[in-house]
């Protein structure tokens, strides 16, 4: 019969309108500022660096190679490379970013930076109220914002944070074995002193390149 | 027997007018009206607004608004006020003057149909021997003021959202007259405020109105069914068909024009629902003889209001119609009911026997239901469909 | 012959003479419009408010839209045809308006006399104009529904022949 569907139609959205009121399991809209969703593990939002020890200034793991820059798609990332040299993570000297700027509007959370950085230097953070009433300043994420600590990678990102940790103490580990080694062939030569010990140690960016997450 | 409660706005208005001097009062008394209509008619589209998301909201299952005030009930202020100080763009290639003056032609035509409409007992701006027709005519300068905004634009989807819309409101409104016909025929009149008298009388304690007798249902549902159809509501929205093109005739408003389009299409609403309460549903008369203490004022508004939650409830029901079933079901299905109601209402006055005439009514007005219900329903062949132009 | 007329009358012709000047065709239209709104309040200003509600629901209501649905469906109102405003034969078209205007005033100016000295506007109300059809005008009005069927009748044959067509 002529409008049968519609009658029963009407039956369903009241029944819904209905329920809604009493089951509260119908629901299912989660009141955001209130409550909130914990992220998934692998949530990716906007990338930050990381840093090792206490001070984020001194303990950043970029070198400012600029791989990141390069390959970010959309073109948000800034950097300038210092003109002086300090030592980083492993108490070798390298350059750093003097400035490391990265664009909230225009980053559309590809991971790619993350993907090419060799240095495990940068990684995707989850925070996602990234929202500022300034529009100018406010967007341009510096390297102050963007410096989080070791630790903070862990809290968010457990899993991926130990395999780093444990790549990164493995090639600590090796680089120490061959300085050792080296330190040990040139004492067991004893040929010139002090000054080989630095040479191996400034080729480490190479092997470190291959470990990179593919 | 009509008590304060009931003229309170009649007596408000002559105490108002008894400030001024004699020769000014019936200006006055005009011009309070008029505000009256201006504040009343859109405080409800602010509610009805409200009601809506909230009511689709949890047909939805969701909360619907519930930031702004609590529980949510100042959201129509907060988009008021948004609306009001959002810039307002015109296309660079639009018809600057039609595309300013649609909008305003859209919302007067819309507020003059509100002149006739009888809200309570005595509560009439202009009580006027072809008060229906008045009605109408503002309802048709609708149509003209959609095509303007739609065409002004120079936008196509606007002007397939006008087109859209136009063919719609035409095809629409001869139902639409032809349904208000059979009560015209009925009550001898073309003025709404007779045709509430008429039907406010009782028997016991149940009310006459022409819901209730067998021409009357059938004229209701229609009339029901051509209004939906003539404020662009869900399911006969297609003028708007967000899916298909963006916002239809308004596609190129924003700002404060946008909301006088919206206010025109919710004011409408509300129009044609006091239309068809006048109509049909008694107007300001209480639905149950013991009820009559209850001020006339209120039943009016507390019967558009139901209306239009029955507005809310469909479109939270129905899918969008195509445009042919749009176009078959207002020429094959509405038109022919309609013409069967006109005949069924002429048996009506003219059979005096009350069982024959209820009796034989009834049988006509279900018996052509259900035959044109079977003839559209009969099921059509469906094939695979065959791209004559892409193969 | 009130203030209130004259701005009708102006209103009415300016609406008219914008109808007949303007180059968009649309902008034509609406200006069409506005005349036949003017006429209408004409019509109320004269107390005849069946025929001025008749008048805006169905000159602004379906004419006005129908000539712009035409308009719509078979050019493009962009373009202003041809080079003038004047089409070639405006002489005939010009004689053509002056003859039925000269008929249309010999008529008013013959019937006034004919006419009892009314002082006071006759009320009409829409149930006296409701009898009148049904009983006095009853041939006219049954000739223009014949009229009127056989017009839907062509539609519909129209109609139909398109869809067998494009099978
Ligand atoms: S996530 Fe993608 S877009 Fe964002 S900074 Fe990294 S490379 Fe650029
Ligand atoms: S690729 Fe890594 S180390 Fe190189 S600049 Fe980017 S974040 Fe720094």
């Amino acid at each position: 019969m002529l409008g049968e569907g519609i009658l029963k139609g009407l039956a369903e959205t009241a029944k819904n309108f209905a329920g809604s009121y009493v089951s509260k399991e119908r629901l299912t809209t989660v009141q955001y500022p209130e409550e909130r969703i914990p992220t998934s593990e692998s949530a990716r939002v906007f990338p930050f660096l990381v840093y090792d020890g206490p001070d984020w200034e001194a303990g950043l793991r970029c070198v400012a190679c600029q791989i990141c820059e390069k390959e970010c798609p959309p073109k948000c990332i800034y950097i300038e490379k210092s003109k002086d040299k300090k030592p980083d993570y492993v108490g070798k000297l390298q350059i750093y970013p003097a400035r490391f700027d990265i664009d909230v509007s225009v980053c559309m959370s590809c991971q790619i930076c993350v993907e090419v950085c060799p240095f495990e230097a940068i990684k995707m953070d989850v925070e996602f109220e990234l929202s500022t009433d300034d529009r100018f300043g406010g967007l341009l994420r510096n390297r102050q914002h963007l410096a989080k600590s070791n630790e903070y990678y862990h809290q968010i990102h457990p899993t991926e944070a130990s395999e780093v940790d444990a790549r990164l103490g493995e090639e600590k580990a090796k680089l120490e074995a061959k300085a050792k080694a080296a330190a040990a062939a040139a004492a067991a030569k004893a040929a010139a002193p002090a000054a080989p010990a630095a040479k191996p140690a400034e080729s480490t960016p190479k092997p470190a390149e291959g470990t990179d997450k593919q | 027997m009509i008590g304060k409660a009931d003229q309170i706005f009649v007596l408000l208005q002559h105490w108002i007018m008894g400030f001024f001097p004699p020769a000014w009062q019936a200006v006055v008394g005009i011009l309070l009206g008029v505000v009256a209509i201006l504040i009343v008619f859109p405080t409800l589209f602010a509610l009805s607004v409200l009601l809506e998301r909230k009511g689709l909201g949890r047909m939805q299952n969701r909360y619907g608004p519930n930031r702004v005030g609590p529980c949510g009930i100042l959201q129509p202020v907060a988009d008021a006020v948004k609306a009001l100080i959002k810039e307002d763009i015109v296309p660079f290639k639009a018809d600057a003057l039609v595309h300013f003056i649609a909008p305003l032609v859209l919302v007067v035509a819309v507020f003059m149909g509100f002149a006739v409409l009888p809200v309570g007992r005595n509560m009439v701006l202009v009580d006027m021997d072809a008060s229906l027709l008045f009605f109408f005519a503002m309802g048709a300068s609708t149509e003209l003021a959609v095509f303007m905004a739609g065409w002004s634009s120079h936008n196509k989807y606007s002007l397939l959202g006008a087109m859209r819309a136009v063919a719609q409101m035409i095809s629409y409104e001869v139902p639409l007259l032809m349904t208000t016909v059979v009560v015209v025929m009925i009550s001898g009149s073309l003025s709404l405020v007779k045709i509430v008298e008429a039907q406010n009388h009782f028997s016991g304690i149940f009310p006459h109105w022409y819901v209730f007798t067998p021409w009357g249902l059938a004229g209701f549902v229609l009339f029901l069914i051509a209004s939906m159809a003539e404020t662009n509501r869900s399911p006969f929205d297609l003028p708007e068909g967000e899916s298909e093109i963006i916002a239809g005739y308004f596609t190129e408003y924003s700002g404060f024009k946008f909301a006088l389009f919206f206010l025109g299409e919710y004011v409408g609403m509300l129009g044609i629902a006091g239309l068809g309460t006048t109509l049909f549903l008694g107007g300001w008369a209480a639905p149950f003889a013991f009820l009559n203490w209850v001020p006339s004022w209120f039943w009016f508004f507390a019967k558009i209001m139901l209306w239009i939650c029955f507005f809310i409830w469909m479109r939270g029901t129905m899918p969008r119609l195509r445009q042919d079933q749009l176009m078959n079901f207002a020429w094959k299905f509405m038109l022919p009911m309609t013409l069967i109601n006109l005949m069924v209402a002429a048996l009506w006055r003219f059979v005096d026997e009350a069982w024959l005439r209820w009796a034989v009514c009834w049988i006509i007005v279900i018996g052509a239901y259900v035959a044109m219900g079977r003839m559209g329903m009969r099921r059509k062949r469906i094939a695979p469909r065959r791209y004559r132009y892409a193969e | 012959m009130s203030f209130a007329f004259y701005l009708i009358s102006a209103l009415t012709v300016a609406g008219g003479l914008a109808a007949v000047l303007l180059r968009n065709i649309v902008h034509c239209v609406l200006a069409l419009t506005v005349a036949f709104a003017g006429l209408a309040l004409l019509f109320l200003q004269l107390d005849a408010q069946f025929a001025g509600f008749a008048q805006i629901l169905i000159y602004i209501g379906a004419v006005a839209i129908l000539v712009i649905f035409a308009i719509l469906l078979t050019r493009d109102p962009q373009v202003s045809q041809g080079k003038g405003m004047f089409s070639r034969t405006w002489v005939t078209g010009l004689l053509i308006a002056a003859a039925v205007f000269a008929v249309m005033g010999w008529a008013v100016l013959a019937s006034a006399p004919a006419l009892p000295n009314e002082t006071s506007t006759p009320s009409v109300t829409v149930l006296q104009i409701g009898d009148a059809l049904m009983s006095r005008y009853i041939l006219p009005l049954e000739i223009l529904a014949l009229l009127l069927t056989a017009a839907i009748i062509g539609a519909v044959i129209v109609a139909m022949h398109e869809k067998v067509r494009s099978k």
